[in-house]
């Protein structure tokens, strides 16, 4: 028998007040208006009042509609059948195709039990020489995208989606302009992925709750993909919209703001869905990469600032390069030691010479005299940002070291470099 | 079931109940399926208390029953802790895996230590012997240490053994003696006790003044900015500086007898590496893995929140015990920063008034009692024992000014800066050698220290100038003490954490290392002009850096010390 309930005691934000009882704290109700149905959670339980946020929103929601409560919480449909779909915050299709038919899973499953994750140790090669040299992304990492509105940074997270070798991409957009939603897709069907993608979408038009759910959906999906031993690239942007969601419910609620307007618990909150990128035991993966973008171009504001304790490094995309400053994956220590065995000395030495090559310009653009050593580094820089740091470049890895080393040749004495002896004898170009 | 569920937010629990409460005692909240969900009470007014549960509290109901206890959260001491890998509850995490796979479902809980291994017992005492809370009643060999076990710590007064158990193999369960009070009522010690881990363990004659230097074998840390046993440290830095990485270095290379890693609301990864190295790497002191020497408690970001408030407490708890049998305990916490959110989060629920970025008002209270839990006793058989904390701070925004290194920097010894300019330029560890600061005195002479950071800042003045009025309007002796605190820099600051041979170095080669940098800055060159200057400075560092990666006692050691001793002699004229 369905029982309803109609004792609606307060509208407010996104958030109704019914008078219930039996309920589970983290439950899914239905609310029916006029205007249709409408999915809820239980996100407080005091006495027989429950408050649920509407993931449609409330506009429309009137004192005396009425709630049915599902007993379960949120969950999503997963089969194989997902592939090549889109859905919607609510986990409705967005392609015009039917409903999947099959058994839910619950999102935000509790944390994997840390001595069941193995330790990262393959690298994901991307054809991008500022990732694969200085920054190698590995499997099952979590990083971040650091953009600011205007960069080229769907873009590029589309690229790494297409040209690293993963079984299944699965595409999380949140306050996404449609006609962004319309650009990956079609980049992934023109880069013959689609079959192997399931994107989950918010535009900036749907209601604000259901940006809430899009993460929580696709990593719950990527999940069971990863214990049947698939490994899986999960792409997420924009998590400052993510982020703002949070902030615009956790007020209504009105919980205490900790930093800016954003809820005390928005580490907590944003590590619980970042942590879901793994490496399991005895199954496959979940690497997740999000865009990031920072207010301001300000990387203390809240969400970056957060992210980055939670993210295993961050790349700066910043005038349509990857900065080699800040940019950091903490994970290429463990993948960079068996690639060559220049690798590292490269990664260090060509770094250390470009910060002095900034110093250079610096001195220069005041107008100082410029030493024989000046004008080495500036060149240097020159020749490292234009065959090196440029996006456009799409070369391996191996290529691209010893792109490293003809470019330090054609500036330094091997001293100069920094990098020891031993790895200068055998690598240097003769 | 003494209670039931009146309302739920988050991982607050109110609940009502008509028998005596006590603050801070567990309870256990049932779910509708049977799970019984851990909970600790941490405010009460009138019948009604509200708990914080340890776990999500999806599926909770109003009127759910509540079973409230009389005891505190408390840690389970014994032999077998070593080596053990704990959640913030002290479940020990492999055997979790063992039983219920690869998540951390909600309510499974189990023993700490495992209750059928046999330990070899020696008694210490003998019948008739009075006792007292603390004393040693026999000893269990585990891994390299010999385990004491002691009359429990709660027990007030004087007792006297009435029996004890023969030598030989007994499990943590096993009556290993009965020890009577003054009324002559007898009360039986098993090998394992209970302790509430809010409460300091700390039973000794007397609190010593710390001044025995604990050798990291980070130079810049050892040589600069010292930190001896039973002090205090922290480690402030932006994302990205190297805080982990220097928390790693420290777990593996510090001189001491056990290490307990408190890794609190940080990434699940960093914890994987630990779990997974430590194993397999030696302890170059004694030959013995790493592990057997070190305890992991891990309540990552992704757990929940009022565990990663406990798990500092247990980890504390637990290097308070080893302590009181006279060994030297390292205790790194990672990151403090996320601990304090968690009770954040939790005053935020309760509704309590906020203090500065909505920490609550009890916030560096609660940090200083923290950092006052470690300390050198001396028990009351003369031994001596050491408890050092070091804890990362993570400062929102990078910005120190933020209560919680504001709250750490006025309790702790010693401080270690890190600055993300540094770390951009790799420069690591990327400690700041201009703001740090330590109060303790370490294995350097402090009046060669003083002159080295006289010299670090004056190249910092003269870089600054220079940024002004540009190389040539700098002089040549300027230009070479500028360059020289960089030599000082590169070739002993910095250290390459990730080579075998510079990534640790021993205290006797960090002092020779030392005398041998001040030889090089004290040397009165001649330059002819800027250009040669620099290229002996940058030869100087060149042959210093590739010394530093020549381990002790080889030919290339011998070889590259000389090239060094060359330098000197000719005054770099040679370059």
């Amino acid at each position: 028998m369905r029982k309803y309930y109609d004792d609606i005691r307060r509208i407010a934000g996104n958030v109704v007040t019914v008078r219930a009882s039996d309920v589970g704290y983290d439950d899914l109700a239905v609310v029916s208006t006029g205007r249709g149905d409408s999915l809820a959670q239980v996100i407080r339980l005091e006495g027989r009042e429950v408050s649920l946020q509407v993931f449609a929103g409330t506009q429309g929601v009137s004192n005396n509609d009425r709630v049915r409560f599902l007993r379960h919480p949120m969950q999503v449909p997963f089969s194989n059948d997902l592939l090549g779909r889109v859905f919607d915050g609510a986990g409705r299709p967005r392609d015009g195709r039917e409903r999947i038919n099959a058994d839910g899973v619950d999102v935000g499953s509790p944390p994997v039990n840390p001595v069941r994750r193995r330790m990262p140790d393959k690298m994901i090669e991307t054809r991008i020489p500022m990732i694969d040299i200085f920054n190698s992304l590995v499997e099952s990492q979590k990083l971040p995208i650091f953009s600011v509105a205007g960069e080229l940074y769907n873009e590029l997270l589309a690229r790494i989606g297409l040209q690293a070798d993963a079984d299944i991409i699965i595409l999380g957009g949140m306050g996404l302009r449609h006609d962004d939603y319309l650009k990956f897709r079609q980049t992934f069907e023109d880069g013959g992925v689609l079959g192997r993608t399931v994107m989950y979408i918010h535009t900036a038009a749907d209601p604000v709750v259901e940006c809430l759910l899009i993460p929580d959906q696709c990593l719950a999906v990527a999940e069971q993909f990863a214990l049947q031993g698939r490994r899986v690239l999960v792409l997420l942007t924009d998590m400052t919209a993510f982020a703002d969601a949070l902030k615009e419910i956790s007020i209504i609620m009105e919980q205490i703001p900790s930093n800016r307007g954003y809820p005390g618990d928005l580490y907590t909150q944003l590590a619980r869905r970042y942590e879901k990128a793994v490496d399991f035991d005895e199954a496959g993966s979940v690497t997740v990469l999000a865009c990031v973008t920072m207010p301001g171009d300000d990387v203390t504001h809240p969400v970056p600032d957060n992210t980055g304790y939670i993210t295993e490094g961050q790349f700066y995309l910043r005038n349509g390069r990857i900065e080699p400053f800040g940019s950091l994956s903490r994970l290429k220590q463990q993948v960079n030691g068996e690639t060559r065995d220049d690798h590292r000395a490269i990664m260090d030495g060509c770094i250390q010479l470009y910060a002095l090559c900034r110093e250079s310009r610096e001195k220069r653009d005041m107008g100082f005299e410029m030493s024989p050593w000046d004008r080495r580094l500036l060149k240097y820089g020159e020749l490292f940002e234009n065959r090196i740091m440029n996006l456009a470049v799409n070369i391996p890895l191996f290529e691209a070291l010893d792109r490293c080393w003809a470019i330090l040749a054609e500036c330094f004495e091997p001293m100069e470099t920094g990098i020891r002896q031993s790895i200068i004898e055998k690598h240097w170009p003769r | 079931m003494n209670g039931r569920i009146i309302a739920v937010h988050g991982n607050l629990v109110k609940a009502e109940t008509s028998t005596r409460v006590v603050q801070n005692s567990v309870g256990y909240c049932v779910r509708g399926d049977g799970t019984r969900l851990l909970s600790e009470v941490i405010r009460v007014r009138g019948n009604v208390a509200d708990m914080q549960v340890f776990e999500e509290t999806r599926g909770l109901r109003v009127n759910d029953p509540v079973e409230f206890r009389e005891e505190m959260l408390s840690v389970t001491l014994g032999p077998g802790l070593l080596g053990g890998i704990y959640d913030g509850l002290q479940n020990p995490l492999p055997k979790l895996a063992e039983q219920v796979g690869y998540f951390l479902t909600p309510g499974q809980y189990m023993t700490p230590l495992p209750t059928d291994n046999k330990w070899t017992f020696s008694p210490a005492v003998q019948t008739g012997a009075a006792v007292q809370a603390g004393d040693t009643l026999g000893t269990v060999p585990e891994t390299l240490f010999e385990h004491a076990i002691m009359v429990p710590f709660g027990w007030r007064g004087t007792y006297k053994v009435q029996r004890i158990a023969e030598p030989g193999d007994y499990t943590i369960e096993d009556e290993i003696a009965v020890l009577s009070d003054d009324s002559g009522q007898e009360h039986p010690v098993r090998m394992r006790q209970t302790w509430p881990v809010k409460l300091p363990l700390c039973v000794a004659r007397q609190r010593q003044m710390p001044q025995d230097p604990l050798v990291t074998r980070v130079r810049i840390i050892d040589s600069m900015f010292p930190v001896v046993r039973g002090g205090t440290y922290c480690i402030p830095g932006p994302f990205g500086a190297g805080k982990t990485v220097l928390q790693q270095i420290t777990a593996r290379h510090a001189e001491i007898d056990i290490v307990i890693i408190a890794a609190c609301g940080e990434r699940a990864g960093e914890v994987v590496e630990t779990l997974r190295d430590f194993p397999k790497l030696q302890d170059p002191r004694t030959g013995r893995s790493l592990i057997e020497r070190t305890i992991i408690i891990c309540n990552t970001s992704a757990m929940p929140v009022a565990a990663r408030e406990a798990s500092i407490y247990t980890a504390v708890t637990l290097a308070e015990y080893y302590r009181q049998m006279g060994l030297n305990i390292l205790l790194l916490a990672d990151s403090t920063s996320r601990w304090a959110q968690a009770m954040r989060e939790l005053s935020g629920r309760l509704e309590e008034i906020p203090g500065e970025e909505a920490f609550p008002a009890y916030l560096e209270s609660r940090i200083a009692a923290l950092y006052e839990r470690a300390g050198v006793i001396e028990l009351k058989d003369g031994r001596i024992g050491s408890l050092t904390i070091g804890g990362t701070v993570s400062p929102a925004g990078g910005n120190m000014e933020e209560p919680v290194t504001q709250g750490t920097l006025k309790v702790v010894g010693a401080f270690y800066g890190l600055s993300r300019a540094r770390s951009d330029a790799r420069r690591y560890p990327a400690i700041d050698p201009l703001e740090s600061w330590s109060k303790y005195r370490g294995i350097i002479d402090p009046a060669k220290v003083a002159k080295v950071r006289r010299l670090l800042a004056r190249g910092n003045e003269i870089k600054q100038m220079m940024t002004v009025v540009g190389e040539e309007g700098t002089s040549i002796e300027d230009l070479t003490t500028a360059l020289s605190a960089d030599v000082f820099d590169n070739c002993f600051l910095q250290q390459n954490a990730f080579d075998e041979v510079d990534g640790a170095t021993p205290a006797d080669r960090q002092i020779f290392a030392f005398d041998k940098l001040l030889e090089v800055l004290e040397l009165e060159y001649a330059f002819a002009d800027k250009e040669q200057a620099r290229r002996a400075m940058v030869l100087i560092t060149d042959l210093i850096r590739n010394w530093n990666y020549a381990a002790a006692d080889t030919d290339e050691y011998r070889d590259r010390l000389a090239k060094i001793d060359r330098f000197i002699a000719t005054k770099g004229q040679e370059s």
